[in-house]
Formats: C-alpha cells, structure tokens, sequence
C-alpha cells in the first residue's frame, strides 16, 4: 500500500511515524520550510517540501499511484481541494481528511468528502460518551455500508424496560447488539430481560433512529 | 443589472466593483478585513456606501458571512480573495449550496486554473495573463528604439 499523507503537523507526522513502523510505504508533504527541514533530518526522503494543493507537488509525491491520501492540514479548503483533485483528477479511490473547524463540516459533505474526521467531533462524541447527560449518542456511521451504531440509555417507564429482547418491537433491519449495565457489557440473548438504567447498543440501517429511540424514551 | 456578489477587497475585488457599480449593477462586497474597505472609497467622491454599495466584514468561508452578504439572491459570484485554495472552494460552495447562476473564480496558478476549467468552472488567471504579456513584449521590438 502507497499512502500519501498532506500536512506535517503533529497528525500528519506522527500517521506518518506510525505508518512507516507498520512497514507502508509513505510520502508526507510539508509546505512549510523549517518544518519540512526538521522532518527531513528526521524521515530523510519519506518528506517532501512542497504546497500540496498544487497539481506538480502531488505528482511529485506519486499521488498517480497513491492508494490512500490523507489530507491533514491547518486548513479546511485545502484539504477539500486536495482530497477533490485526488479523487476526481487522479482516481484516487481512497482518501481521508481532517476537518479543523466542525463548522466547515458542511462543505466537505457538499462537496462529497467523506470520510473527514474532526478532532472536535470525536471528543465531542467521547464526552457523549462518557458524561451520561445525552440519551441518545451515534457510536459510528457508515453511510457506504448504510450502518449505524447508537448507544442508547433505556429510560424509566420506557416500552423497552423489563421486557425480554426478543420481544422488543423494534422495526426489520435493527438489532440489538450489545447491553450495558453495572460497569460491564455483554451480548444479549433472546430472552436478556432489558432494565431501565441499561444501556443499549442497537445496529441499524439509516432512517431507523427514531423508531428505535421511540422503544426506549421514557412515555410521554 | 444584475446583484453581483465580490468576496475579496483586494486590488482586483476591489476595482471590478466599483466598475461594476459605476455600471449600474447591485454590488455587494465581501472581506474579512475592515480595512480594505477603503480600496473601495480611496479617489472617489462618495463614500462605498453612498454611491449604493454594499460592504460586509467577515471570512469568506463563513456561511453566515456569505448569507449576510446576500448570496441567496446573488446573480453573480466573484471569488477574489488572495488565496487560491479559499476561492475554489467558496465559488462551488455558491454553485452547489446556493445555485448561484454565475460563478466566476480568480486561480493564481495556471496548473489548477486549467483543471478546474476542464471541470465546468469558470476560471480566471491572472499569471497566465502575464506570462502571456510578457511574452508579447518580449516578441515586439524595444520601446523607443
């Protein structure tokens, strides 16, 4: 695998030190000169110097034959240019962006740059996680596949509470997948009795969320 | 007269606005510096605003900014700010997010201005032009000589 990986922060480089270790091959791209020469004293010939939203900087990288691009740069536009030229000037069928600001979020989805990571969004989504306030948190969304994971808590009085899991109405294509309770999780059988105060990790196809949520809101 | 939306103050945003104002079109001018407003007022005898034009601060990328700015009701979008990358990007956000019907991009590098070109855009290049010019010069005999 050829992965090509723009912008040499401490993402970029540190992907790239990680990707060198796992024995990938790796070109990392740094327009800025005291950072490159660093990192050049550092990875030798794995760094180039170079604005890598131009066209003769990412052919010089071997962008032709990348199998992966990793745009990881201090900026939103220039990683949606970058992951776009790669796509659509160079078939690059794989690529990954970083998102800096979670407010430009909607231009790489106008722009169909998926999928783009934000350092915001995941600890936002670990808070979630770990701070019990939400009732609802989305553990991992695969449009391609057409897959969610949510984590739900199952609410007092709710329609799910104190039923058996085989006798939960959820809708076809979702499925309970995991139950958290007492500090543990475990995969429920059929006849698991779900309590209010569980957790439950449900599997679905997209669209679904609300007929599945409705099962573990508390009644109104 | 059309309503034509310039993000970017600069030398170039700056001039195609006053001309485009002078020749009665609706112009409303985006920039995230203050400042270069007055490329807007500087030799003129009416401030921007009272000669009927339209000034907004804020950053380009923004969508608030661009919405503040009038985007929705732009007939035309001229993306001119100094940075290549910021103006390739906000000219399709105006196509693809809020259909502007004309959309016109300022690419300082040839190599992309062609690409994106080739991709349906409507591209212009200032160093091409030089480039160009230059060797026009070059090819006619010497000034003066």
């Amino acid at each position: 695998m050829y992965v090509v990986v723009i912008g040499g922060g401490k993402v970029g480089l540190n992907l790239t030190r990680e990707l060198l270790a796992k024995g990938t091959e790796v070109t990392l791209v740094e327009s800025r000169r005291d950072r490159y020469l660093r990192m050049d004293a550092e990875l030798g010939f794995v760094v180039q110097y170079g604005d890598g939203t131009e066209l003769w900087v990412l052919e010089r990288a071997g962008i032709q034959r990348a199998d992966l691009v990793v745009a990881v740069t201090g900026d939103d536009e220039d990683n949606i240019l970058i992951c776009q030229v790669a796509r659509d000037k160079y078939q690059v069928e794989r690529f990954i962006s970083r998102v800096n600001n979670p407010r430009n979020r909607q231009y790489f989805e106008l722009l169909d740059i998926r999928p783009a990571f934000s350092a915001t969004d995941l600890i936002l989504r670990l808070i979630e996680h770990e701070v019990p306030d939400y009732g609802l948190v989305h553990l991992l969304d695969l449009p391609d596949e057409q897959l969610e994971v949510i984590e739900i808590i199952v609410c007092e009085g709710c329609r799910a509470a104190g039923l058996e899991v085989q006798q939960l109405e959820l809708p076809e294509g979702s499925i309970v997948i995991s139950v958290l309770r007492d500090e543990g999780g475990f995969v429920p059988k059929g006849d698991t009795v779900i309590n209010a105060g569980d957790e439950v990790l449900v599997c679905l196809d997209p669209g679904l969320e609300p007929q599945v949520t409705a099962l573990f809101e508390a009644a109104k | 007269m059309s309503f034509v939306l310039i993000v970017g103050s600069g030398r170039v945003g700056s001039s195609v606005a006053r001309n485009l104002l002078a020749g009665g079109h609706e112009v409303s001018v985006l920039d995230g510096d203050p400042l270069s407003h007055e490329r807007l007022d500087a030799g003129q005898e009416t401030s921007w605003e009272a000669a009927g034009g339209r000034f907004t601060i804020g950053q380009a990328i923004e969508r608030d900014a661009l919405v503040e700015a009038g985007i929705e009701k732009a007939d035309v979008f001229i993306a001119a700010t100094n940075g290549d990358n910021t103006n390739l990007t906000i000219a399709q956000i105006a196509q693809r997010m809020f259909n502007v019907p004309r959309v016109l991009v300022r690419v300082m590098d040839p190599a992309r201005a062609e690409w994106y070109s080739s991709q349906g855009m409507e591209t212009i290049c200032p160093t091409s032009y030089a480039v160009e010019m230059f060797e026009k010069a070059l090819a006619a005999p010497e000034a003066g000589s």
